[in-house]
C-alpha cells in the first residue's frame, strides 16, 4: 500500500494561501461600486471611457507578453485595476480614442519597460494620466456636470471623436469644485461633495463610495491603512493650518479632503503596494509627503488639482525611503546603514 | 530580573494550530519493529562510531555506537535483538550515511540495560559527562547535542534556565503530552540541570493553547526548586530560542550570538524529561515521543517510538488515507518533506504529519514581488525578505549578508507561509546562507594558505 509516490517540496508547507490575483481581484471588487456610480452619476459615456481604458490596459499588456515572448501575465488581473483607476481619472466625456491611448501607454511605459508587475516604480495608470494631461490639457479639463439629463440614452458629442481629430466640447461644461474654488473663490457644499453630485472625473466624485472601497480592502488585510489615514491626515492638518490663518484665500480643511481626486488617489493609487515603501514608519513618510504636497500644488500650483503629481512624487521617493528607514534587526545594535 | 512588559515577542504569524487531534491522547507505546534501522548521523557533529559488530547479539538500551570527540554523542540499542547488518543507511536529507540494520528478538522482554547511575551530588563536569553518555540531543528537532549546549564558556555565567515548552509548529503536540505526562522527570531533570549550569532560576515557557500543561506543571513545582511557569500568547515562531527568551525575558540575544550571551540556557522539556529519567539509571536514550497526525493519518496520537523504527512500519501501524500525497518529519512549518518511506525515526524526530491530495494545493503560481510588506511584518527578526529575495535572485548573496543581514535569518519559514505571491523566500535564504558559509570557508582556507 505504502508504495506511492510522494510530493516533495521545502519548507513551509502550510501557506496563508491568500495569493497576489486573489488580492488584485478583491481591489477590482472595491472600485466596482465606484464603477457603478460613475455610470449612474455621468451616464454612459463615463462606463464607455473606462471599458476603453481597460480594454486598452489589457490587450496592451498581452500584446507586450506576446511580442517579448513571455507567458502573458493578464491573469494576475492587475492590467485590469490599471485600466480601471485610469478610466475613473477621466472626465466623463472624454473622447475614447485618447483613453484608449491613455490605457496603452499607462502599461507600457508605465510598467512594462520597469519589467512588469512588481517592478514598476510609479502607478502605471498615473503615468497613463500625466501622459494625457500633457497631451490632451483641453479635452481632460472639459468636465460635465453630474445627473445631466439623457445620460443613459445618448453619449457625449465628444465620445465617438474620431482618432487624431479634436473633440467638439459641450455648451454644458461645468467647472470642478477645486477649479471653481481656485480660479473664482466658489465653496461647494461639503455634502455634494462627499456624494459626488459633482463635477470631475467619473471616479473620483464619491468620496463616500471610495471610503467604503478603502474599507473593505482594509478589512480583508489586502490595504495598508497607514497609506490613506497618513495622507489625509496631513491634507487635514495643513490645509486646516493655512485654513485658520486666512479664512477667505484659503479652503477650508474639508473641502480640501473631499474635492477633486485626493480620495480616490489616496485610497486606491498611492496605496499600490509596488510603489510605496515597505515598512510601516516608511510608509508614514511616505503619506507625509504625499499629504504635503497635494497642499502645496493645490495652494500655490498653476493647477487647481494636484494629486497625481504628489502621488507620483511619492512613488520616485519611496525606494529612498526604503533604503533609509530600516528597522533595527534583533539583536543588533545600530541599523546598519550603506 | 521580571520584565513585566515583555510576553511576546514583535512580528511573527497565527498559522491554524491543527493540535487538537492529537493533544488529548495520551502518550501511547509504539510496537517494537522486526528490523529497525540506525543510522549514525541522528545529531549535529561528527557521526558517532560503531563499536558492535555484525552478527552480534545486543540487548535494549546497550552501546552500538560511541562520540566520536566533543561534538557527539553515543547511540544505544533501540532493541533487543542481533545486529544483521552494518553498512550504509539512508536518512531524511537523501544522504546515504553509515548505520545498523538490527533484528529483533521477537519473544525478547525488551528489558533496558542499567548503567552506572549519576546522582544530583555530581559535579557539573560529571553531569555534563553523563548527558553526553546518555546520547542525549535536542528534541524540539535541532539534534544539537546537549551537553555542549550546557556548557558554560569560560568568562561566562548562567541566570536563567529557560525551559522550552512553546511548541509553537502547528499539529505537533509531544511537548504538550510530555509536560503533562511526565511532570516528575521534567523536575528531576531541571535539578539536574541547574547543577550543570549553575543558574539560579527556572523558568518553563508555554504558550496559552497548553494552559493545562502549564496548571499541571505548577501545581506539581517541589517546594525546594526555584521554578517558575510563564504562559505567554500563541504565535509562531515562539519556539526559537531567541524568541523564547525575548518572549520570557524581554531581553534580545545579541546577532551572531548565543542564549547564554544574556546569561541564558535554554532546553526543551522534553530533553529535560528524558535527562531526568535517564541519568538516575545510567541508560541511554533508545526511544522518544512522536506526534503522528495530518489528515491522512487514521490513528492520530502521540507515540512512543523506538529510534530507528522504519518510517514505512510507522504508517503502517497508524494507517494512511489512500489519497496520501506529502510526508513530513517535524511540522509543516520548518519540517522535511519525506521522499523515501525507508528512512526512520531519529532523536530529532517530534512529529511526523501526512497530507492526503485534498489539501495539498496544485502548485501554486509565483507571482513576481508586488512589495506588499506582509514578509517584512512577519519578519521575527525584523529583517526585509522581499529585498532579500530580489536579492537573492539575482544571486547577489554577499550584499545579501553583508548589507541586510542574511545570517541572522533562522529560517522559520514565516515569510514564505505569509507571501502572496509564493516566493519561495525562505529555500532562497537557506541557498544563499549556504553559499556565503561555502565563500567565507574558502577565503579563510586562502588566507590560511598564505
Amino acid at each position: 500500500m505504502l508504495n506511492k509516490t510522494l510530493n516533495i517540496n521545502t519548507s513551509p508547507h502550510i501557506t496563508k494561501g491568500i495569493s497576489t490575483d486573489v488580492i488584485m481581484q478583491n481591489v477590482i471588487w472595491a472600485m466596482l461600486p465606484l464603477v457603478m456610480f460613475a455610470t449612474y452619476a455621468f451616464g454612459i459615456s463615463a462606463l464607455l471611457v473606462i471599458l476603453a481604458t481597460t480594454a486598452a490596459a489589457v490587450l496592451t499588456e498581452h500584446f507586450l507578453c506576446k511580442i517579448s515572448k513571455k507567458d502573458t501575465t493578464i491573469k494576475d488581473w492587475s492590467a485590469i485595476i490599471t485600466g480601471i483607476l485610469l478610466g475613473l481619472t477621466l472626465p466623463p466625456a472624454f473622447p475614447l480614442w485618447m483613453a484608449f491611448l491613455g490605457g496603452v501607454i499607462a502599461i507600457a511605459l508605465g510598467k512594462f519597460v520597469f519589467g512588469g508587475l512588481g517592478y514598476n516604480v510609479f502607478n502605471p495608470a498615473l503615468v497613463g494620466r500625466v501622459f494625457l494631461q500633457a497631451s490632451f490639457p483641453v479635452a481632460i479639463t472639459s468636465w460635465s456636470p453630474a445627473l445631466l439629463a439623457g445620460r443613459f440614452t445618448s453619449v457625449s458629442s465628444a465620445t465617438f471623436t474620431l482618432p487624431f481629430m479634436t473633440p467638439k466640447i459641450d455648451a454644458m461644461s461645468g467647472a470642478t469644485p477645486l477649479a471653481a474654488f481656485k480660479f473664482d473663490k466658489i465653496a461647494t457644499d461639503t455634502q455634494d461633495l462627499a456624494l459626488g453630485i459633482i463635477s470631475g472625473s467619473a471616479g473620483e466624485t464619491s468620496a463616500l463610495i471610495i471610503i467604503l472601497g478603502g474599507l473593505y480592502l482594509i478589512y480583508r488585510n489586502m490595504m495598508n491603512w497607514r497609506v490613506p489615514v497618513s495622507i489625509l491626515t496631513t491634507v487635514f492638518v495643513f490645509s486646516g493650518i493655512f485654513y485658520l490663518l486666512d479664512k477667505t484665500t484659503y479652503p477650508s480643511p474639508f473641502f480640501m479632503l473631499f474635492s477633486g481626486g485626493l480620495m480616490l488617489g489616496a485610497v486606491f493609487m498611492a496605496s499600490d503596494m509596488v510603489g510605496s515603501p515597505i515598512t510601516p514608519k516608511g510608509i508614514w513618510i511616505y503619506g507625509f509627503a504625499i499629504g504635503l504636497l497635494v497642499v502645496v500644488i493645490r495652494i500655490w500650483g498653476g493647477q487647481p488639482e494636484g494629486v497625481m503629481y504628489a502621488i507620483l512624487l511619492g512613488n520616485a521617493l519611496s525606494p529612498q525611503i526604503d533604503k533609509l528607514i530600516r528597522p533595527r534587526v534583533y539583536g543588533t545594535i545600530k541599523k546598519s546603514k550603506k | 530580573m521580571f520584565n513585566s512588559k515583555a510576553n511576546t515577542f514583535k512580528h511573527g504569524i497565527h498559522p491554524p494550530e491543527n493540535k487538537d487531534d492529537t493533544n488529548g491522547i495520551p502518550i501511547r507505546q509504539f510496537p517494537f519493529a522486526p528490523v529497525v534501522i540506525i543510522p549514525m548521523v541522528q545529531h549535529i557533529g561528527a557521526p558517532s562510531k560503531i563499536v558492535v559488530r555484525e552478527g552480534q547479539e545486543v540487548m535494549r538500551g546497550q552501546l552500538l555506537a560511541e562520540a566520536d570527540g566533543y561534538m557527539s554523542v553515543p547511540i544505544h540499542s533501540p532493541e533487543t535483538g542481533v545486529i544483521r547488518k552494518i553498512t550504509r543507511v539512508p536518512t531524511i536529507s537523501g544522504q546515504m550515511v553509515d548505520g545498523i540494520y538490527l533484528e529483533a528478538f521477537p519473544s525478547a522482554s525488551q528489558e533496558v540495560a542499567e548503567g552506572i547511575p549519576t546522582s544530583l551530588d555530581a559535579s557539573p563536569e560529571e553531569i555534563l559527562k553523563a548527558i553526553q553518555n546518555a546520547g542525549i540531543v535536542g528534541l524540539g528537532g535541532a539534534a544539537f547535542p546537549t551537553h555542549v549546549k550546557l556548557k558554560i564558556p569560560e568568562g561566562k555565567h548562567c541566570e536563567t534556565l529557560l525551559l522550552n515548552g512553546i511548541e509553537c509548529e502547528p499539529f505537533l503536540t509531544t511537548d504538550h503530552r510530555v509536560m503533562l505526562e511526565q511532570a516528575d522527570d521534567i523536575f528531576t531533570g531541571i535539578r539536574y540541570l541547574l547543577k550543570a549550569t549553575g543558574a539560579k532560576e527556572t523558568i518553563i515557557g508555554i504558550e496559552a493553547n497548553k494552559q493545562d500543561a502549564a496548571n499541571h506543571l505548577t501545581e506539581r513545582i517541589p517546594s525546594d526548586l526555584p521554578v517558575t511557569v510563564k504562559v505567554v500568547p500563541v504565535k509562531y515562531p515562539q519556539g526559537s530560542e531567541k524568541m523564547l527568551i525575548t518572549s520570557i525575558l524581554g531581553k534580545e540575544v545579541p546577532s551572531g550570538g548565543l542564549p547564554i550571551d544574556v546569561n541564558v540556557v535554554v532546553v526543551n522539556v522534553a530533553t529535560t524529561a528524558e535527562i531526568g529519567r535517564l541519568l538516575p539509571h545510567g541508560r541511554g536514550i533508545q526511544e522518544r515521543v512522536v506526534t503522528i497526525t495530518g489528515p491522512g493519518i487514521k490513528k492520530k496520537g502521540n507515540y512512543l517510538i523506538p529510534i530507528g523504527t522504519p518510517l514505512r512500519y510507522v504508517l503502517d501501524y497508524v494507517g494512511v488515507e489512500d489519497n496520501l500525497s506529502e510526508v513530513y518529519m517535524g511540522g509543516p512549518m520548518m519540517g522535511v518533506a519525506v521522499s523515501n518511506l525507508d528512512i526512520s525515526i531519529v532523536k530529532g524526530t517530534s512529529g511526523i504529519v501526512v497530507f492526503s491530495n485534498n489539501e495539498v494545493q496544485d502548485e501554486k503560481k509565483i507571482y513576481a514581488c508586488i512589495k506588499c510588506g506582509a514578509c517584512v511584518d512577519a519578519c521575527p527578526i525584523f529583517l526585509n525578505p522581499s529585498k532579500l529575495g530580489i536579492l537573492a535572485k539575482a544571486e547577489a548573496y554577499p550584499v545579501m549578508a553583508s548589507d541586510y543581514n542574511l545570517m541572522d535569518c533562522f529560517e522559520c519559514g514565516s515569510c514564505s507561509y505569509v507571501c502572496p505571491s509564493n516566493i519561495p523566500l525562505v529555500q532562497y535564504f537557506r541557498l544563499a546562507k549556504s553559499n556565503v558559509r561555502k565563500e567565507n570557508n574558502r577565503q579563510k582556507e586562502l588566507a590560511n594558505a598564505k
